[in-house]
């Protein structure tokens, strides 16, 4: 197993991966609170944006509406914890399902009638904003008004329960990243790992060499609602309060493509590259501006978007290809 | 409730409708022609709406009145952004340019944010409180007048695509790309234009909007999002079908509104698209393509 999955990796690749789990592994014993913080967060982006791109990157869907699986998880673990007590994990058993179930009837009802493309995308944003208006509304989640989980006093971790310290959840997510890294490596050198690439690649030049498109597009799609609900389950826990506007809003689809997308789109580590990127540009933005005494609302972002205007006219397929070459890193070909 | 109400209600949703319609017509032609997804084209709409506002606070000029020259100055924008950053694109994949016009569109609603500030503000022009009655039918003078301007820039722009040769050639760089460049049509140029064109209808349905709505920097993505649904109801690409579609959107948003809440009213706009791409994905006046 472990064999297959290394194949073809040089070496060197092999060692750094290590070398920055290592590395990941032990930052919580130098970081203070700020960066834990943004380590937290570039989990988060590198762990939704590895979902995200299972059905972009492999199997060539656009989502723009990632927002709704992340907040489907959130709300369907923190409404069972508020009502009824159920600790998280079995919220996420709750959860998973909820969001599996939307996402499969998303893709069939775009892939039956083959919406595709910019349909296909604008179908999945139509759908996430209809749960945002929808919760917004929806009295059992307390509608507008939010939902809140009863904050934790931070004196000892609670796994079970997900009550603790911010150390904890940057435990989980890092596990939670290594394992969504591993595993999609996994499904990419699968059949269905190949059978996607081939619809991404040419779907009618797929489909007329016998793959079921329908099928393995549903799979997609099945399996990424899946992993991003697991984001929104920590979520709810971590920020302890869920408002719909917030949840919801076509802003954070677009936070958890940003990272994959200026990491490289189908590749394995662009979602992981990508988040660091993306939060320590926000951050370092944001440090730099309040260094010159600047505390503008909106300055950060449209400097921000600069950057990004500049990175997708430089560097079309994200960052991760260019640097893999450039460290030599790049994967034999058999 | 009696019928008069909801009769003035649909009445005032189909004018609003047809404002909607012209700003989604803007985008329906950028698609149709330049097969770009314009995903910043309600923060476009916000910039021209700021303008409008700018003008009447400073110097009490009418959104109306303004309303050509506010249409110029956005589409020389369009014009400056498809010729200097979006035709190197037109070849790359539908998640590269997806990326550019978010860039674009942060850009705006941020700057505006910082121009401008965060809360809404809105024109009070000297008719704001006027309405014209019809029978038992009571239309609101702003909403009229809006209507009335945005069918007249729409036809404007159905016989320039129609009648002159202008138009024509942008409508063979649509129907075939590479045939338009075996004539000797400069095509980029002409792509330059149609996106000066569609940012010229949302610089003209902003100024119109304005009469209706208050605008802030955050609607800019609503207004982007509810272009996209209307233009997927009408028919991705097709004119008629834009307005079309607009009025539709106008309507079940004034019922839902009646109906049940004014803050669950995008939910059925939604809704209606959720059942146009189940029944009728290629849009009420889509031609269907295989």
């Amino acid at each position: 197993m472990i064999r297959r999955l290394t194949a073809g990796v040089p070496a060197r690749a092999l060692f750094l991966l290590g070398a920055l789990l290592v590395g990941l592994l032990v930052a919580p014993l130098f970081a203070g609170d700020y960066v834990l913080t943004v380590l937290i967060l570039i989990l988060y982006f590198a762990y939704t944006g590895q979902a995200w791109n299972i059905m972009m990157g492999f199997a060539g869907q656009l989502s723009l509406g990632h927002a709704l699986y992340v907040g489907l998880g959130a709300y369907t673990a923190a409404a069972l914890y508020v009502h009824f007590g159920l600790g998280p994990w079995i919220g996420l058993l709750v959860a998973i399902p909820v969001a599996a179930v939307t996402g499969a009837f998303i893709g069939f009802l775009a892939f039956r009638f083959r919406v595709a493309g910019v349909y296909f995308a604008i179908l999945t944003i139509a759908f996430a904003e209809f749960a945002r208006v929808g919760f917004d509304h929806f009295g059992w989640t307390n509608a507008s008004s939010g939902l809140f989980l009863p904050v934790a006093q931070y004196t000892h971790n609670d796994l079970w329960q997900l009550r603790g310290h911010p150390v904890m959840f940057y435990y989980v997510l890092l596990a939670a990243t290594v394992l969504a890294f591993v595993f999609c490596r996994a499904l990419l050198k699968s059949r269905i790992g190949y059978f996607w690439l081939a619809i991404r690649e040419d779907e009618e030049a797929a489909r007329s060499s016998g793959i079921d498109t329908f099928h393995y597009k549903m799979i997609a799609v099945v399996i990424s609602a899946a992993m991003t609900s697991f984001a929104g389950v920590v979520y709810a826990f971590y920020y302890n309060n869920l408002f719909p506007e917030q949840v919801f809003n076509i802003s954070r689809s677009i936070d958890i493509i940003l990272g994959p997308i200026a990491g490289g789109i189908g590749t394995l580590f662009g979602p992981i590259l990508g988040g660091f990127l993306i939060e320590i540009l926000g951050e370092g933005l944001r440090s730099l501006l309040e260094s010159f005494g600047i505390d503008v609302p909106g300055i950060k972002q449209v400097v921000f978007g600069v950057i990004l205007l500049l990175v997708v006219v430089a560097m079309p397929d994200g960052v991760w290809p260019w640097l893999a070459r450039k460290l030599g890193l790049t994967e034999r070909q058999k | 409730m009696p019928f008069d109400v909801y009769l003035n209600v649909a009445v005032s949703g189909v004018l609003t409708g047809l404002v909607y319609g012209l700003m989604a017509l803007g985008l329906s032609v950028i698609f149709g022609v330049v097969r770009v997804v314009n995903f910043a084209h309600g923060e476009m709409m916000t910039v021209a709406m700021y303008i409008a506002v700018t003008l009447f606070s400073a110097l009490h000029l009418d959104p109306l009145v303004m309303l050509v020259p506010i249409a110029a100055v956005l589409f020389a924008f369009g014009y400056v952004l498809q010729a200097g950053l979006i035709n190197p694109f037109i070849t790359r994949p539908e998640h590269s340019q997806f990326l550019l016009l978010v860039a674009i569109a942060i850009i705006l609603v941020n700057g505006l944010l910082i121009a401008f500030g965060p809360s809404a503000q809105n024109v009070q022009v000297a008719y704001a409180f006027d309405s014209f009655q019809l029978g038992w039918l009571i239309i609101d003078a702003t909403k009229a007048y809006a209507a009335l301007a945005a069918v007249a820039v729409s036809a404007a722009l159905f016989v320039f695509f129609r009648s002159t040769t202008l138009g024509t050639s942008i409508r063979a760089c649509a129907d075939n790309y590479t045939g338009a460049l075996v004539v000797g049509l400069n095509v980029k140029r002409l792509y330059a234009l149609t996106f000066a064109l569609g940012a010229a209808c949302v610089g003209a349905a902003g100024p119109m909007l304005l009469l209706i709505f208050d605008v802030t920097p955050a609607a800019g993505p609503a207004y982007t999002l509810l272009a996209f649904v209307i233009v997927i109801t009408g028919g991705l690409g097709s004119m008629p079908g834009a307005l079309v579609g607009g009025v539709l959107i106008g309507l079940t948003e004034a019922m839902a509104g009646l109906v049940f809440t004014p803050s669950a009213k995008s939910m059925f706009a939604f809704a209606i698209l959720v059942l146009v791409l189940l029944f009728r994905p290629q849009g009420i006046m889509g031609k269907r393509t295989a």
